[in-house]
């Protein structure tokens, strides 16, 4: 019997084929070339294939958005889907990685690092951001899960001589693995309850069927939970601080921004659109998860001494927040958290950019008394983390504050009072340890502390990063609010 | 026929798996189980799974055993420890427990009719016109292409990771490790 091989259409998948194949490259070149390059080379030849990346997803976009879902189709054997949705995360995931390399390039050459394996890495991490958001099959999202978690977990540990760094990649991965295998499993279940891994064929099933099997119950929590450690939720939280904390802070910013990004592409792709049919049976989990979540993060935040801790439960409580918008399970809901990840991404870049300026040599000053007078040393720096704070609490005129708005709207839209209040309610805990670093930054600082020997330098890749954040942040809150939120609302699903 | 290897193949892969745990030299351990392994991929064969025998023998047999070869007689073993004590208080009778629980849910399952070493007629191992290697290739080029491609991605990773966290500083890079910082700690 000859074989029928499926149709390969690379330009659906042309984004991530870039990043991979653009990832080889620069292995093969820091292989081969016998005199070492200075690493700003790395970083630029990184931020290239990355912005090739954007463009050749930005070319899907036109094609997708411009007739109304007769462009979006699925492509080879089904395996990926390209609509406005996967679109839409692969241009979030490739601008997460240009701001991360800007960052990221003073940082290696402070610390000593290899340049070409962390770019390596990182690319190779968003290209399975990327497959996850535009996967068909619950195989297919577990590959690209593995991809983007296994390069995380070594860019976690990349400052290996440091303990704290390498414990945080030991910690990431043998949870991260736990979580992967827990993932796994509900796919398992899924597929037994529903005779397919293929997200198209599982809506199928479940559009004909009605009924509720305990089988199908059990991938339901399996697959909440196994995505629940990757977007950090609570109570599977856990891992978060200490992680956040012990890797690198460039590290960190990226695996806040792409690998929650990632794990929420795939949580609303999956229950939004495959299990949108059983939405009963799932909201009451997430309702849980985004309630527990948004009150914990804000809590403990409230009693961190640490920024890049208190970032971390910070990042605890946005996941709750965006998880309100799945909870919603309606089209305003989808585009509300979409909108939110895109206004999280820069302001979570941009915040822990600034981390890693403040810390300096060995990556060491992270703590709250480092950050005390920074108003008076470096006014133009503790004015963009004031702005990027104010934005992450909610405040109006920034883009948090529209983010924030529009996942609210949409619970109160599908009468989910309780949860709009929750949120309303933490939103002002939250805002107590932001304005807490804002108070110690512009509070008088130590005679000591003054005269540092040590100063804080802004180089220019991370002043140019952190300006773009800062822009971003402001101006998807004010003057293009009304075009963001529409980019947010065109990145539909296809509804197979 | 199939009763006669059955048996043989059974017998070997169970004196193997016995032989694991008794032996007291650890070379002599994986050697035993080289042979459970090959007796598994000849009762694969015989269920017609040509496919998993040939990736038991190359894989398993093949690759990991010699992997444990290398580390036994690389890093050599700790011949002063005390087997009769157990790590975990109260390891093993948990683990026999747990051992004879699953014996008994694999005789449950099975019922009556077992050690005939008949072909498994569940499942679709083979069809009418295609080995069961066939089947698998099929579905390994069409409906799952791209997955099977990203494996590859997935393996790059691995490499450069490992590469990655082994790597030993240079001595430029331990010169610059300050020895008072109690954070910073030198590979050895």
């Amino acid at each position: 019997m000859p074989l029928e091989l499926p149709r390969v259409e690379w330009a659906t998948i042309l984004p991530e084929t870039i990043l991979v194949v653009g990832a080889m490259l620069i292995l093969l070149g820091g292989a081969l070339l016998r005199r070492r390059l200075p690493a700003w080379v790395w970083t630029v030849a990184s931020i290239i294939i990355a912005a090739g990346a954007m463009v050749s997803a930005w070319d899907l976009w036109r094609r997708v958005s411009h007739n109304h879902q007769g462009g979006a189709h699925t492509a080879i054997a089904n395996a990926v889907v390209v609509d406005g949705f996967s679109v839409y995360f692969a241009l979030l995931t490739c601008g997460a990685v240009i701001l991360a390399a800007l960052m990221a390039d003073s940082y290696l050459r402070r610390e000593r690092l290899n340049a070409p394996e962390f770019h390596v890495l990182m690319l190779l991490s968003a290209s399975g951001a990327l497959l996850m958001a535009a996967a068909n099959d619950l195989i297919v999202i577990f590959l690209g899960l593995e991809v983007l978690s296994i390069a995380l977990y070594v860019l976690a540990g990349f400052a290996q001589r440091r303990a704290v760094s390498r414990e945080a990649a030991m910690k990431y991965f043998v949870l991260g693995a736990f979580s992967s295998a827990i993932f796994l499993y509900g796919v398992a279940l899924a597929y037994g309850a529903t005779g397919s891994t293929n997200l198209g064929e599982i809506a199928a099933f479940l559009r004909a069927s009605v009924s509720t099997h305990a089988v199908l119950l059990g991938a339901f929590a399996f697959l909440i939970v196994g995505l629940g450690f990757k977007i950090a939720a609570v109570p599977f939280h856990m891992w978060t601080p200490d992680v956040y904390q012990g890797s690198p802070t460039p590290v960190t910013g990226f695996m806040a921004a792409v690998a929650k990004a990632a794990g929420f592409a795939a949580l609303l792709r999956i229950f939004f659109s495959t299990f949108g049919t059983h939405r009963l049976d799932w909201q009451p989990l997430i309702w849980a998860l985004a309630v527990l979540s948004i009150l914990v993060g804000s809590v403990l935040a409230v009693v961190q001494t640490d920024v890049k801790r208190m970032l971390a439960y910070s990042s605890i409580s946005h996941a709750g927040y965006i998880l309100i918008g799945l909870q919603a399970a309606t089209v305003r809901g989808l585009a509300g958290s979409l909108f939110y990840l895109l206004a999280y991404t820069f302001m979570v870049l941009g915040s822990f950019g600034i981390v890693t300026l403040v810390a300096r040599d060995g990556d060491a000053r992270t703590g709250l008394d480092a950050y005390r007078g920074l108003g008076q040393r470096r006014p133009g720096l503790a004015l963009v983390f004031t702005v990027l704070l104010l934005a992450q609490a909610g405040v109006p005129l920034t883009s948090g504050f529209l983010a924030k708005f529009y996942v609210i709207s949409a619970a109160v839209e599908a009468h989910s009072y309780a949860l709009a209040i929750i949120a309303m309610l933490a939103a002002v805990i939250a805002a107590f340890f932001y304005l807490r670093v804002i108070v110690v930054m512009y509070m008088a600082g130590d005679e000591a502390d003054t005269a540092d020997a040590d100063p804080i330098r802004v180089p220019f890749g991370a002043g140019l990063s952190l300006a773009v954040s800062v822009v971003a942040t402001v101006i998807i809150g004010t003057i293009l609010a009304g075009p963001a939120f529409d980019f947010a609302r065109h990145a539909s699903i296809l509804r197979l | 026929m199939d009763w006669a290897v059955f048996v043989v193949a059974g017998i070997a892969t169970l004196v193997g798996a016995l032989g694991v745990v008794t032996c007291r030299n650890p070379v002599h351990s994986a050697l035993m189980l080289v042979m459970t392994l090959f007796g598994i991929a000849v009762l694969f064969v015989e269920q017609d799974a040509h496919f998993l025998a040939a990736v038991q023998v190359i894989v398993y047999a093949g690759a990991v055993v010699v992997l444990f070869l290398f580390v036994i007689m690389l890093l050599g073993v700790e011949t002063n420890e005390d087997l009769h004590k157990d790590p975990l208080r109260g390891q093993r009778p948990a683990a026999i427990a747990l051992g004879l629980l699953m014996l008994l849910e694999v005789l449950l399952l099975v019922r009556s009719n077992w050690v005939t070493g008949a072909p498994s007629t569940a499942g679709a191992a083979r069809s009418a016109d295609q080995t069961n290697v066939e089947v698998l290739s099929r579905s390994l080029f069409t409906r799952y292409l791209l997955p099977f491609e990203a494996t590859s991605v997935l393996l790059l990773i691995a490499v450069v990771g490992a590469v990655v966290l082994a790597r030993r500083p240079t001595r430029a890079e331990l010169a610059d490790i300050n020895e008072d910082d109690p954070d910073l700690v030198t590979a050895e």
